[in-house]
């Protein structure tokens, strides 16, 4: 099960959060910051699944962007790290050559006609993105992304 | 799905026209939140950040509470209030304002409402009740969009009462011709099912149709529900397993639309899903395997592209193998897929292999083998995540030959480690390893000295706890014992007298009780020596106060001798006025009991420890001083929880018209933080009986028995062993480069990396030896459970025998019926009427075990005929509960035909009455003797049968009875003298309930004589339920009403409710009614009162409300105990049903 995804930058700014379980707010950013230090600090040939109390995240790293996914332990950590490649992949083929301001700028964007069912498809689950991305997914692939998660990305 | 797109597309030109701007990032820099954003990105503190937050909140909030505000600006406020809370700022003010554009908004504004309120909401918030008008419109709207948008919210979060409100709509969203709709149908339905799954009961074989669905996506959506129903319960769904295997061939081949594939692979997170399932499926069960192992060969085949995902989907397989059934060809095949991992050069898939093989040496210490190199490279590695990963995996693997090689690596982690997390885990994991494997005494006090100074107050409290009773309680031998404290308290001593201050507290505590207990042993050890140390601590500033009140306990137990008082006396004197009282009292107990060695000596005598204490857990003492106060006028006292349930009750009436009837946190307090009093007198009694029984097994050892069952003794190793020689040979792999090439098992240096140097490379080699020791050659040893086979040095030593002469029947008792959460699972499991034999013999095997001690103590009968009674009437605990009792026809068992002739001597009067099975309670050669219970209308009979089998006439038959629980009464015409060749007597008894227990049993012994030879005794013991003892009570609410005010004791439970009808409630009730003999009273709305009473009218009354898919029922009675007991039975009745 995924409890949440971060997309945070190399200055540690959360970009994107969206949690699965509830969390209470004043903890959010008290984990967002442990959770991206965790990440930050380790080097490349070191591997990208981390322990972090009871559960283990994920993460990989796009330029200067981090998209961190915290997973029960029984969860198969390697499906996850290629569903976030998935997932930019979708992002990606939607802002053609995504970017780190993409992800935030277009928090409700849908004015593109690609997005104009995305109110048909997936909808408001998610921020933005994860919205765009389910969206473009319905497109492309009916389902991969939800195959792992289910409702958790919708 | 194209034409849906079409549909859309041109459906939407309206709404798109209200969207003046386009063009995505454009659009974005212009807009506010683009400011936002920008602004927040360009400043450099924290501090700052939050100066513009907050300011942006503050017109946020300005904005959204002006009447002019339209929707289309709300829909932009609400955007930048997301991004605000999403960066950790509260806009808890936006949250009924999105709830609002949810409700009023048009489609696109509606969106950005309903995306709003799952952001903001969680499922317990109070705000989400004013959602569900607005869902139930929209899923009722006939526009596509409107209805796709609120299964998605609902999906995402509902409200757990309000289900059934909606559920009908939903449910025929199954039936959608569009195939959006039915797969947000299905995973609404999958979310309902993991909030309440018995509201979606009885949707199941719809669950079926949606697996068939034409659309892949709709299954796939179905596959998460059954995924979740499987893991539950699998033997509910064997017949499924081919239609998965058929589905995952199809995967596997490529039959799904290309739009499924990832890089290549169809559908992986799809397969990986089926994969899970069908481990489930296959688990345990030979001929569910058979069928998955033609679709696992097929996708270990398929899965040959070199890329991550396709790796993903091998672990997945491979876990399943291991998991099923074992299958020779597989398990070489997984070993080999294992294999090619752990030797990756790639970090992430080296850890997959760890973890892969963390899993499988459970069932295969062998494979540990075959990598012993690359485990020990990879315990060297600078990864920790690695190294903790093959820490794990090493601690699946420790026996008691490498045991010190493993420990001494575990602490060289954790004294590098800084993640708090990780080193609680580990410290347990070590302080399990030692008390299991130690070598020898020096050894297992240092170790766990290290692991009190590292683990340091964070680690378990239980870790001390269980080193100090394994301390006090010792071992089977009484020289042993003292070697092993008295190392304790020199090892102390002497870390002691360095540098005191850096040791944790828990550490301290330890050290101080450890010298107060046992510095006697080391005779040139003076007190007073012991005590200056101990005083020594108390001066730290560091110490706690916690820790402070242990050391003046063992100073308690130490002063003796003029310089000890004195020592004593200058403490006390510190202490005596400290403002912590407890730390005060302890200072006033050190001060009288040092100037009286006399009463020192009775309070605190030396090695006491052994001495059971008996703890009242009922409190009965107070009964008095309860009735007295009760009686003056005092309210009756109210647990907690009852008291919060109250205070909710009255807050939820403010909330009428949704009926939610109870905070989330009500939910929170039920079973689990409910002692009964029966579960403390088992865990009492239990414990250090027998070191199986005793076991406290960690998480990670549940999990090991429960896999390990899979791997009989005969059937798997047997079919093993030859394979496992193939698997040698074929061990080189495409992943590993040439200089990798060569057996990793081989006795000659080899290393992969390519330029070693020989020192290091022989350190390694002896490591490895030292590491895997013991796990070759017995493998089947170790297969079996280590902790069987190796003699464990630290055997918790049984106690002698217990004083009561029922206790071992009583252990048995609270084995099987105990209905709390300690034996849930164990309990759970005998519902289980699969299962039942088998556990009931092993639980038996333990009973008899504990029994004979005890028996054999007393010394009146011989321990072969006790044994056969236990066997004999255990069962009949099982099947005899209630049920039999109430059934009025009574079971004639084939096997035993004098069953029926028992019957026909069955006294005249009881006839037409409904009485239990006739059970044998023991036999000899010349005498059987039965009995069964008659239930009458305001008491109940015990009906004895003796049938004498020999051929000559017994004389002077003398029957005994006794019982802890029950009051037992013969029936005064009834006694018998004697029993003629081959006939029966017949004795009565009546009986009454002293102290209820949920099974009470009686204990008796028949003395007899024949004319020729010596007096001889048979003993034997009769249980049957309480539930016997049960009359229903027949009262108006009124006196229900005033009664239960009156009655002191209570307990409270959610059971599971009946509801495969209209009316759940009253078909739960009348099910209870019906097995358990109790009197509706009334019924009114979602609240039953029920009533009933325990002969001779000892009332109990229950009291039943629906909530939430549950039946709170709260029972209350004058008699203590009676409740637990009684919702024991209720919730077994229900189960049962």
């Amino acid at each position: 099960m995924i409890k949440f995804v971060l997309m945070v930058n190399r200055q540690g700014q959360t970009r994107l959060s969206r949690y699965y379980d509830p969390v209470e707010l004043n903890r959010r950013t008290l984990l967002e910051n442990h959770v991206v230090h965790c990440c930050l600090s380790r080097r490349k040939d070191q591997c990208s699944f981390v322990d972090y109390k009871d559960f283990k995240l994920v993460y990989r790293q796009y330029a200067a962007l981090y998209i961190v996914v915290g997973v029960t332990d029984n969860e198969n950590e390697l499906s996850v790290y290629e569903l976030v490649h998935n997932f930019v992949e979708v992002l990606d083929k939607y802002f053609s050559r995504v970017s780190e301001l993409d992800v935030s700028f277009n928090l409700t964007n849908h004015s593109r006609p690609e997005l104009d069912f995305l109110s048909l498809a997936p909808l408001p689950v998610c921020q933005h993105h994860f919205l765009s991305f389910s969206t473009t997914s319905c497109l492309s692939a009916p389902l991969p992304v939800f195959s792992t998660t289910s409702c958790l990305f919708l | 799905m194209s034409d849906v797109v079409e549909k859309t597309l041109t459906a939407l030109p309206s709404l798109l026209s209200l969207d003046s701007q386009s063009g995505a990032t454009k659009l974005s820099s212009t807009s506010k939140l683009g400011n936002l954003i920008r602004g927040i990105t360009e400043l450099t503190s924290k501090h700052e950040e939050e100066k513009l937050i907050q300011r942006e909140l503050a017109s946020i909030k300005e904005q959204v509470s002006s009447p002019n505000t339209s929707m289309r600006q709300m829909k932009e406020l609400m955007v930048r209030a997301i991004y605000c809370e999403m960066l950790g700022y509260e806009a808890s003010f936006s949250y009924i304002h999105a709830i609002k554009l949810a409700q009023q908004g048009t489609a696109l504004e509606k969106r950005v409402g309903y995306l709003a309120v799952s952001l903001f909401l969680n499922e317990s918030h109070e705000l989400l009740l004013l959602l569900v008008n607005t869902v139930l419109k929209d899923l009722q709207s006939t526009n596509l969009i409107e209805v796709c948008m609120a299964l998605t919210v609902v999906s995402q979060m509902f409200p757990k009462d309000m289900i059934p409100a909606i559920l009908p709509l939903v449910e025929e969203k199954l039936n959608h011709p569009k195939e959006i709709i039915r797969r947000k149908a299905v995973l609404a339905l999958y979310k309902f099912y993991l909030i309440a799954p018995n509201q979606v009961q009885h949707i199941h074989n719809k669950f079926r149709k949606a697996l068939c669905d034409k659309d892949p996506g709709v299954m796939a959506a179905s596959l998460h529900i059954y995924l979740q129903m499987i893991q539950e319960n699998p033997e509910g769904y064997k017949d499924l397993t081919a239609s998965f295997v058929t589905i995952l061939k199809q995967v596997v081949g490529g039959k799904l639309p290309m739009d499924f594939n990832y890089h290549s692979v169809p559908a992986p997170w799809l397969q990986i899903q089926l994969l899970r399932i069908l481990a489930f499926l296959g688990k345990n069960d030979q001929s569910s395997s058979e069928i998955i192992y033609e679709v696992l060969d097929e996708s270990l085949r398929r899965a040959e592209i070199n890329h991550n995902i396709t790796y993903a989907i091998l672990y997945e397989c491979v876990k399943c193998i291991y998991t099923i059934h074992p299958k020779s060809e597989l398990l070489e095949k997984a070993a080999k897929c294992i294999g090619n991992f752990v030797l990756s050069p790639k970090i992430n898939l080296k850890y997959l292999g760890l973890k892969a093989l963390t899993y499988v040496v459970q069932q295969d210490p062998k494979l540990a083998l075959q990598h012993q190199m690359t485990i020990i490279e990879c315990l060297d590695h600078p990864d920790l995540i690695i190294k903790r990963e093959t820490l794990e995996l090493l601690f699946r693997i420790t026996n008691a030959q490498n045991v010190t090689v493993i420990v001494e690596k575990m602490l060289e982690f954790l004294r590098v480690n800084k993640d708090d997390y990780t080193t609680i885990d580990l410290v347990g994991k070590v302080a399990e390893l030692a008390e299991k494997y130690a070598p020898d005494n020096e050894w297992f006090i240092e170790t766990m000295s290290t692991v009190f100074s590292v683990g340091g107050d964070m680690m378990q409290p239980d870790i001390p706890n269980s080193f100090l009773k394994l301390l006090s309680e010792g071992f089977d031998s009484v020289e042993e014992d003292r070697k092993l404290r008295l190392f304790a308290v020199d090892s102390y001593v002497s870390l002691l007298q360095g540098e005191p201050g850096k040791l944790p507290q828990r550490f301290l505590q330890v050290i101080s009780w450890v010298l107060g207990e046992y510095s006697y042993l080391r005779e040139e050890l003076e007190a007073v020596t012991v005590l200056r140390l101990l005083a020594k601590l108390l001066d730290m500033k560091s110490t706690s106060s916690e820790t402070k009140s242990w050391v003046l306990m063992a100073m308690t137990k130490l002063c003796e001798g003029g310089a000890g008082v004195s020592v004593a006396q200058e403490v006390c004197e510190a202490y005596s006025s400290s403002l912590d009282t407890v730390l005060r009292q302890r200072a006033q107990e050190l001060q009288h009991l040092s100037q009286d060695c006399e009463l020192r000596a009775r309070v605190l005598p030396r090695d006491a420890s052994l001495e059971p204490l008996e703890v009242d857990s009922s409190l009965s003492f107070l009964d008095g001083f309860v009735s007295e106060a009760l009686a003056a006028g005092a309210a009756p006292y109210k647990p907690p929880h009852q008291r919060q349930e109250e205070l909710a009750q009255a807050k939820a009436l403010s909330l009428e018209p949704y009926s939610l009837s109870l905070p989330i946190s009500m939910s929170s307090c039920s079973i689990a933080d409910r002692q009964s009093p029966t579960l403390l007198s088992v865990s009492s009694g239990l414990s250090g009986e027998s070191p199986d029984l005793s076991h406290k097994g960690g998480s990670t050892m549940l999990k090991l028995d429960g896999v390990k069952r899979v791997w009989g003794r005969e059937g798997y190793l047997a079919q093993r062993e030859p394979v496992e020689e193939s698997a040698h040979v074929e061990v080189p792999s495409p992943l590993r480069s040439p200089s990798q090439q060569g057996d990793a098992d081989s006795s000659h240096s080899q290393t992969p990396t390519p330029t070693p140097t020989p020192q290091p490379e022989q350190e390694k080699q002896q490591l490895a030896s030292s590491l895997f020791v013991g796990l070759g050659s017995q493998s089947s040893v170790c297969l079996m459970g280590k902790s069987e086979q190796t003699t464990q040095r630290f055997r918790r030593k049984a106690k002698g025998p217990v004083s009561s002469s029922g206790a071992g029947a009583q252990v048995s008792n609270s084995l099987v019926s105990t209905p709390n959460t300690a034996n849930n699972l164990l309990y759970n499991n005998l519902l289980d009427s699969n299962i039942t034999s088998e556990l009931t013999v092993s639980s038996l095997e333990q009973t008899s075990q504990l029994s004979q001690g005890p028996t054999a103590a007393n010394g009146t009968c011989d321990v072969e005929l006790t044994d056969g009674d236990m066997k004999e009437s255990s069962p009949s605990l099982v099947r005899d509960n209630g049920v039999v009792a109430a059934d009025p026809a009574p079971h004639e068992d084939p096997d035993r035909p004098e069953d029926l002739c028992l019957n026909t001597h069955l006294p005249a009067e009881f006839s037409g009455l409904c009485h239990s099975e006739i059970t044998l309670l023991c036999s000899n050669q010349s005498l059987d003797l039965s009995a069964c219970h008659v239930q009458k209308e305001d008491s109940l009979a015990l009906v004895v049968f003796i049938y004498n089998s020999s051929d000559s006439d017994i004389q002077q038959i003398l029957l005994e009875l006794d019982s802890d629980e029950l009051e037992v009464s013969c029936v005064c015409d009834s006694a018998v003298q004697e029993a003629r060749s081959h006939s029966v007597a017949v004795c009565q008894y009546s009986l009454t309930v002293k102290r209820p227990s949920v099974h009470v049993e009686v204990v008796g012994m028949v003395s007899y004589q024949f004319p020729v030879g010596t007096p001889q005794s048979v003993q034997f013991s009769y249980k049957l339920p309480l539930t016997s003892f049960i009359r229903p009570l027949t009262v108006s609410t009124e006196e229900y009403g005033t009664m239960w005010l009156d009655f002191s004791h209570d307990t409270k439970q959610k059971l599971t409710l009946i509801s495969d009808g209209q009316e759940p409630l009253v078909d739960t009730l009348n099910v209870l009614k019906k097995k358990l003999k109790l009197h509706v009273v009334e019924i009114i709305g979602m609240e039953g009162i029920v009533a009933c009473r325990l002969l001779q009218d000892q009332p109990c009354l229950m009291h039943c409300r629906l909530h939430a898919g549950t039946l709170s029922v709260w029972l209350r009675s004058p008699v203590p105990d009676l409740p637990d007991c009684l919702m024991y039975y209720c919730q077994r009745a229900l189960q049962e049903h």
